[in-house]
């Protein structure tokens, strides 16, 4: 155990156990957001769209339980009609079943289903690099700028404004078409580290004023005549109080993020084929709409479903770390007032 | 203020500069112009790549052809002498002669939505915030959380399909089936009775009147045949316009106030009475005649407060000018009702209206209303696809920003010093949480013309979008160049404006 403001025992910390436990910041937020009904709802929604996605067609080779691939040409049965039924025989319907082939079959015979669940692979895959990427080098990038100030701060945070000019989408299609071009074999992680390696700057300058803030607290002296050295203080004194904008932000921007890829796969500088991205087949099936509609609903349902739970998700978590937003409640008021 | 501004603008100068270099050697990395020669088999290949080469300057570095080409964009910094040069396409056309038809195309359909987006987004969610955790809060935080996760060009082809293909084939045999009438109905009541909320008799009142309001008013469109023949009529503009008066007096100087009520009544009066005046003239109006025509509305307006007078001149003047203008936007919308019918009836249109794809029908014949109308019928889609993202946003905001603004001392303070809640909401907290949500506006303009890209992709809109697009993917880079350099200056632009904004309206921000 090292020393740092949290490890140095507290001479009444001892009584005080004996009277209540004491609960840590950390596990206040957590409590707050389990409590939050529609935030684990939407986790819980959201995880189960992760283990369909990599089970049914399996992930680094590992094969999943889903009979077909997104490269597959099984034969085209019933014009590629879906099969999957989700009335019960009770009701009239045909009974709960998946069949041959639940999402219907393109016109060549590939297997919907495969190609939906790849595709949303592919996009949780965008979406988590992304995040990681995101919240590394913006953290990294804000925490440096806003706890050395000075010339340090200028470049870093010019070189924010730079980026920042240039609007994300215009940005992600210059680049995916780069990735395109060069990165041939990088496919989806290629895309997704090179419009992660842009997307920070939102994160760098919220970090950066949190930092500014809280550099000048009297805990930050404490670790300084310590003896804490500069790194030491900012990630593991400064950045633990910081955290709520950094997870928030990032979860955001992970939503964000799953739109972003799908709209530049939409207009082709994206993920391309042989490859599969929902906003690629929504793209390929739109002028299909009025004859095969069941092309092109699967896809956009479940970029609704990742982009809307991730982001009630964030909502959450902000809530979680921020409880300050819910106070004012007129009818709370008026019962007060009549009580 | 002077130093401050100066200061900023030298900044955004070289931040741009600095972006346009990035954006470049990102373009020159995105493709090779030359890569269509490489496998061609032409016999004058060479001829073409050497006239190419000269063309787009590739025989310099891109470092050096960079400060070429912001040399040439630098001349159009200089006013009046039409010496601005953003480099050739891949065809040999200058840039400039693109970029102002694109311009004017995405211009039109992204400030449509912006307005739209910002007047409806900041009404639901002030209104939300002001019924906090009721039903229709939750439901407006769940739909605005919806529509911010719905990727536009999923959007854009639902719409395209159930609202345009829907809405024309509905229009062959116009009459709404009962059931949809009711549906129609009660949702709207209880859409009615979330706004307006209150105990459980008066919401059963709302309920009752709302409903069968609306009832009505379908029940007449179905036996007018108004699909095919709408129109507002004198009587409607009339009850229309009184009850925008109304609405105006009650939010800015409360029902009671006699003076507003006049002041109102007699804009209301005299647009009734100009709405006959007028028709002739419409008929034969341009553009240029309806300016003038606004523009006299708002004097009118203006004047009647003005004359109405009373110790506070200024409120029965925006009064007197808000109703006025609201009304005869009502005797303007009612003229294009009119040419409806027209409009159907042209032998480009064929009965079928709502257009999917493009800005205007090609080679259309007809007045300022018709003319008007096909714009209408081809930018209600992309605005809509535009607008429910930005409208999801600003309800957030707007929300949140209401909220903070809710819980501060001085409404407290406005509320124990015994003021109208009128007065409180609208004086104390509207203006207040209007702030921040100002520079966010600013601010997101920027960002909203480059999202444009996706929404006129699936609408075949041959805006900014269209031609980034294509540059990109030819490679043909100036086009790239122009239309990036267009976004970061409007971006720029309304970021210092948002700025100013914010001083101007918060004293506490100093900028020195």
């Amino acid at each position: 155990m090292s020393l740092s403001h949290t490890d140095i025992p507290d001479p009444t910390a001892l009584e005080r156990e004996v009277e209540t436990e004491g609960v840590s910041q950390g596990r206040l937020i957590l409590r707050r957001f389990l409590r939050n009904k529609i935030a684990m709802i939407s986790l819980g929604i959201f995880l189960a769209v992760v283990a369909l996605a990599l089970s049914s067609s399996g992930i680094f080779g590992i094969p999943g339980w889903w009979k077909y691939s997104h490269t597959d040409l099984p034969k085209l049965l019933d014009g590629g009609k879906p099969t999957l039924s989700l009335i019960p025989e009770w009701l009239g319907g045909d009974g709960i079943h998946l069949g041959e082939h639940p999402f219907g079959q393109t016109l060549i015979g590939i297997d919907y289903f495969a190609m939906t669940m790849r595709g949303v692979q592919n996009s949780l895959i965008v979406m988590f690099v992304i995040g990681i990427l995101v919240a590394v080098i913006g953290t990294v990038v804000g925490a440096v700028a806003g706890y050395y100030r000075g010339w340090v701060e200028s470049v870093l945070m010019r070189f924010t404004d730079l980026i920042i000019i240039i609007p994300v989408i215009v940005l992600g299609a210059v680049v995916g078409q780069i990735a395109n071009q060069h990165f041939q074999g990088l496919g989806v992680l290629g895309l997704s580290i090179v419009l992660g390696l842009f997307l920070w700057t939102g994160l760098a300058r919220l970090v950066r004023g949190e930092f500014l803030t809280l550099r000048e607290r009297e805990y930050v002296d404490a670790a300084r005549v310590f003896g804490a050295g500069d790194a030491r203080i900012m990630f593991r004194h400064i950045l633990p109080n910081a955290i709520g904008v950094v997870i928030v932000t990032t979860t955001l921007v992970m939503a964000a993020a799953i739109l972003l890829e799908t709209g530049l796969s939409f207009i082709g500088f994206g993920i391309r084929t042989p490859d599969v991205s929902l906003g690629l087949i929504i793209s390929q099936n739109q002028t299909a709409f009025s004859t095969r509609p069941y092309l092109f609903v699967w896809p956009g349902v479940f970029i609704v479903i990742i982009a809307l739970t991730v982001n009630f998700i964030g909502d959450g978590l902000r809530d979680a770390f921020d409880p300050r937003q819910s106070r004012f409640v007129p009818r709370k008021m008026k019962e007060q007032v009549k009580a | 203020m002077v130093s401050f501004i100066a200061r900023r603008l030298v900044v955004s100068v070289l931040l741009i500069i600095g972006a346009a270099f990035i954006m470049y050697v990102l373009t020159s990395l995105a493709g090779d112009p030359l890569e269509e020669f490489y496998q061609s088999r032409l016999p004058n290949r060479e001829q073409l790549m050497a006239q190419r080469i000269e063309r787009l300057q590739l025989n310099v570095p891109v470092a050096l052809r960079f400060f070429l080409w912001l040399g040439g964009a630098a001349k159009c910094l200089i006013p009046f002498a039409d010496a601005c040069d953003l480099g050739l396409t891949v065809q040999g056309q200058p840039v400039t002669e693109l970029l102002p038809q694109a311009m004017g195309a995405t211009l039109q359909l992204v400030t449509a939505a912006t307005v739209l987006a910002i007047i409806i987004g900041i009404t639901v969610g002030i209104v939300s915030a002001l019924r906090q955790y009721t039903t229709f809060d939750v439901f407006v935080t769940f739909l605005s959380f919806l529509l911010y996760s719905l990727p536009s060009f999923w959007v854009g082809v639902l719409l395209k399909e159930f609202v345009a293909i829907g809405f024309n084939n509905f229009l062959r045999d116009p009459v709404i089936p009962i059931p949809w009438v009711i549906a129609i109905a009660v949702g709207t009541g209880l859409l009615w009775v979330g706004l307006i909320g209150g105990d459980m008799r008066r919401r059963l009142t709302v309920f009752g009147v709302s409903t069968l309001a609306t009832a009505a008013v379908l029940v007449y469109f179905n036996l007018s045949n108004w699909f095919i023949t709408p129109a507002l009529g004198p009587v409607v503009v009339l009850v229309m316009s009184a009850g925008i008066g109304l609405v105006m007096v009650a939010l800015l100087a409360g029902i009671r106030n006699r003076r507003a009520l006049l002041t109102a009544g007699i804009s209301v009066a005299i647009t009734f009475v100009v709405y006959f005046l007028v028709q002739p003239l419409l008929n034969i109006s341009s553009l240029y005649t309806l300016m003038i025509l606004a523009a006299a509305t708002l004097v009118v307006g203006l004047l009647t407060g003005f004359f109405v007078g009373g110790p506070d001149r200024g409120q029965m003047m925006r009064i007197g000018a808000f109703t006025a203008v609201l009304s005869a936007g009502l005797i303007l919308v009612d003229r294009y009702m009119r040419a409806w019918p027209t409009y159907m009836g042209l032998s480009s249109i064929r009965g079928r209206p709502i257009a999917t794809v493009g800005a205007e029908t090609p080679n259309l014949v007809g007045d300022i209303w018709v003319q008007g109308v096909d714009s209408f019928t081809h930018l209600l889609l992309p605005t809509l696809t535009l607008m429910l993202i930005s409208f999801a946003a600003y309800t957030r905001y707007a929300r949140a920003g209401m909220l903070d603004v809710l819980n501060q001392d001085y409404i407290r303070t406005a509320r124990a010093k015994g003021m109208p809640e009128r007065v409180v909401i609208v004086r104390h907290a509207f203006r207040n949480s209007l702030i921040p949500i100002a520079t966010i506006v600013a601010a997101d303009f920027g960002a909203l013309l480059g999202g444009a890209i996706i929404t006129e992709q699936v609408f075949a809109f041959s805006g900014m979008g269209a031609m980034f697009q294509r540059g990109l993917s030819l490679p043909d880079p100036n086009p790239v160049m122009g239309y990036f350099i267009v976004i970061a200056v409007m971006a720029i632009l309304f970021n210092l404006i948002a700025d100013l904004t914010y001083s101007a309206l918060d004293p506490r921000v100093r900028t020195r």
